[in-house]
């Protein structure tokens, strides 16, 4: 029997990424990282800033995600997100450039917790993306 | 009767009038088919989106204490209407149509003493309401620098809309654009985004032996999901309303340059009929001249 499922992303404007032969996704779910394998039971999320990474059988493919909502049913797991970009085409200015937009964000007096913590996240994750 | 010279300007410039249509048509078939692509590919996530909504709100057993934005504030009163409209002028019916689905519901409104609020995005809109409703506008954006259509412009709006909702600023809000049926179809809609309205008929109740597990409660995704929502919709209406200005505006044009060419033909059969005249008239006079001899 065959261990994939179907993963579909789509962004407002397009569908990103339609695929049938993956194996394990794991997401930036706003609790945690979930790594989603085949039968998983049905769940409802919303992801914070992070890489979705989609392992398929000949390839791994990491993508950058701000934010969005993913729904896993039936052995289809929907993205719904309207940032997102593949790492391979990460664009060096593009993530200098939302690191500092974040940063002045954080300095900002009147966020709440909640938001700072998104957004600390969220300077973590693409920092981590322009060492690579 | 208008002079031979008279004829002839008019000829020459209702020619380059038709000049105009033709190219504005030809113009207004690319864009159209640029525009209708964009709304099949933003179709997907705006319709998961409403399914992953259906399956939340099928799961929310407690009504009492759901996100507002879903359920109303309880009371309508306040009405906030967003008229989407085009930038441009010159393309048919297409923006009075809209008006005139808006008028219809801004008078129904009025008629039963609540109060009404408007926004209006794109300047045609603007431009034919504010004649009559001026005092009721309450914000007019217009994306006349964005080429395409995109969705942090659409986002922009939500977010206008949101911030209204939590300041308790209206209780209804509802949307006015026009859906794309064919190139010579555009239906006006109206569309209620908040409080939510479900579409009960179209979906059976066959997903609801979908347990699904919710990480964080359902509480806390729908209050992250409903604005993304009304984001997605205004954008969803807006990717409509692009492929119908597109549509209208190429209809609209052929007839204009057909017309043209009906009255080119007209005109110059006038001018030929009294050229002819004006010879037949010489003519006649020179035999007489002639003959009196």
């Amino acid at each position: 029997m065959s261990n994939l499922f179907n993963i579909d992303i789509v962004n407002p404007e397009q569908s990103f990424l339609s695929k049938d032969n993956v194996f394990e996704v794991v997401i930036p779910a706003v609790e945690g990282e979930i790594g989603i394998l085949k039968d998983h039971i049905p769940i409802i999320s919303f992801l914070k800033p992070g890489i979705i990474r989609v392992f398929s059988e000949s390839e791994e493919q990491n993508f950058y995600v701000e934010d969005g909502i993913v729904e896993f049913k039936d052995n289809t797991l929907s993205v719904l997100t309207s940032s997102i970009f593949d790492l391979k085409d990460a664009d060096k200015n593009f993530v200098s450039e939302s690191i500092s937009s974040a940063e002045a964000e954080l300095s900002k007096d009147n966020i709440d917790d909640q938001k700072r913590f998104l957004l600390n996240h969220k300077v973590e994750v693409l920092k981590s993306i322009s060492i690579n | 009767m208008p002079s031979l010279d008279d004829l002839r300007k008019r000829i020459t410039s209702v020619k380059s009038t038709q000049k105009i249509t033709k190219a504005m048509k030809m113009v207004a078939a690319a864009k159209l088919r640029k525009a209708q692509e964009n709304a099949e590919k933003g179709r997907p996530y705006s319709e998961k989106m409403n399914n992953v909504i259906l399956n939340l709100s099928k799961s929310i057993t407690d009504k009492e204490n759901a996100p507002k934005l879903l359920v109303g504030t309880g009371e309508e009163k306040v009405h906030l209407c967003i008229v989407l409209t085009a930038d441009r002028g010159l393309c048919g019916g297409f923006n009075t149509n809209i008006i005139k689905k808006a008028k219809s519901y801004f008078e129904k409104i009025i008629s039963e003493k609540k109060t009404l609020k408007i926004i209006t995005v794109g300047s045609k809109g603007y431009d034919q309401l504010k004649r009559q409703y001026k005092s009721y506008i309450v914000e007019n954006i217009s994306f006349k620098e964005s080429k395409n259509i995109n969705y942090f412009d659409a986002d922009k709006v939500g977010k206008i809309i949101i911030e209204k909702f939590e300041k308790n600023e209206f209780d209804v809000c509802a949307i006015f654009y026009n859906k794309f049926k064919n190139v010579i179809t555009q239906i006006p809609q109206e569309q209620q985004i908040v409080p939510l309205n479900e579409d009960k008929d179209d979906k059976d109740d066959s997903g609801n032996d979908n347990d699904y597990e919710f990480e964080p409660d359902e509480d806390e995704i729908l209050s992250n999901l409903l604005p993304k929502n009304i984001s997605t919709q205004i954008f969803k209406a807006m990717l409509e309303n692009s492929a119908s200005e597109q549509g209208s505006r190429m209809t609209a044009m052929d007839n204009a340059t057909r017309n043209a060419g009906e009255l080119v033909d007209r005109l110059t059969i006038e001018y030929n009929r009294s050229r002819q005249a004006a010879i037949t008239k010489e003519l006649i006079e020179i035999i007489s001249g002639a003959e009196s001899l």
